[in-house]
């Protein structure tokens, strides 16, 4: 399958690479199907950097950046509603990969992450859905730069 | 908007399967109980708001992406 996107040009990809995000995320809830990507902005090549894509197959235009929250805030840890695991058919830890959106503006400094709302994906079925925590432990605008200012 | 009065206690069914209560009242805060199926999504309201104007922020960059990369043609690895 292949999908021409504004931001990195035609992408080939494989009909198990799609997330589906039944409910969309919140600000964008017409759409469902995500690939995830992992790309050098410098070269264009693929990279292993914490930063990777979250791109929209409906919507070619879109893209979240996102990273892996356990890099930036290791000590990390939610709890997962029954009913959002019975949603997404998550049986076990291991089905499960978290993301948080990331926020990158053009002061790099200045980059956050939210750790509030974040991506839990069942990598089994490829079902994810953003998830709203109801604790207030963690911020929606979390720095990981260490400039808060 | 529709307008009940409803006492502690007292609750307020929203079709077949969704059901709000009033637990707790004390002086300007009210605790509501909520139950409904699992696919509905039952949010605070300003946070909800507040992760959606997050989200559209996250997904700005794209405008300031360098042009070059455009002209890649990227693989995506299987994923297991």
């Amino acid at each position: 399958m292949q999908i021409s996107t504004r931001h990195f040009g035609v992408i080939n990809f494989c009909k198990e690479d799609i997330i589906e995000f039944d409910e969309g995320l919140p600000g964008f809830k017409n759409v469902r199907k995500f690939i995830m990507i992992n790309i050098n902005l410098n070269d264009g090549q693929e990279d292993n950097s914490p930063l990777k894509w979250l791109q929209c197959i409906d919507d070619p235009a879109l893209a979240f950046p996102v990273v892996n929250p356990f890099v930036f805030k290791p000590d990390y840890d939610i709890e997962l509603d029954n009913k959002i695991a019975a949603l997404l058919g998550i049986e076990k830890e291991t089905d499960v990969e978290l993301y948080a959106i990331a926020v990158v503006p053009e002061d790099i400094k200045r980059m956050s992450i939210n750790l509030r709302a974040p991506l839990v994906i069942n990598v089994r079925n490829r079902k994810g859905m953003q998830v709203i925590l109801d604790s207030d432990k963690y911020s929606i605008r979390h720095y990981i730069l260490g400039e808060t200012a | 908007m529709l307008i009940l009065t409803r006492k502690k206690g007292e609750s307020i069914v929203i079709g077949d399967d969704i059901e709000i209560t009033v637990l707790e009242l004390e002086e300007d805060q009210v605790r509501i109980g909520i139950n409904a199926p699992k696919n509905v999504s039952v949010h605070r309201k300003e946070i909800y708001l507040e992760i959606q104007a997050e989200n559209k922020r996250a997904a700005e960059i794209g405008k300031d992406l360098p042009k070059d990369i455009l002209k890649q043609s990227i693989n995506i690895r299987k994923t297991k």
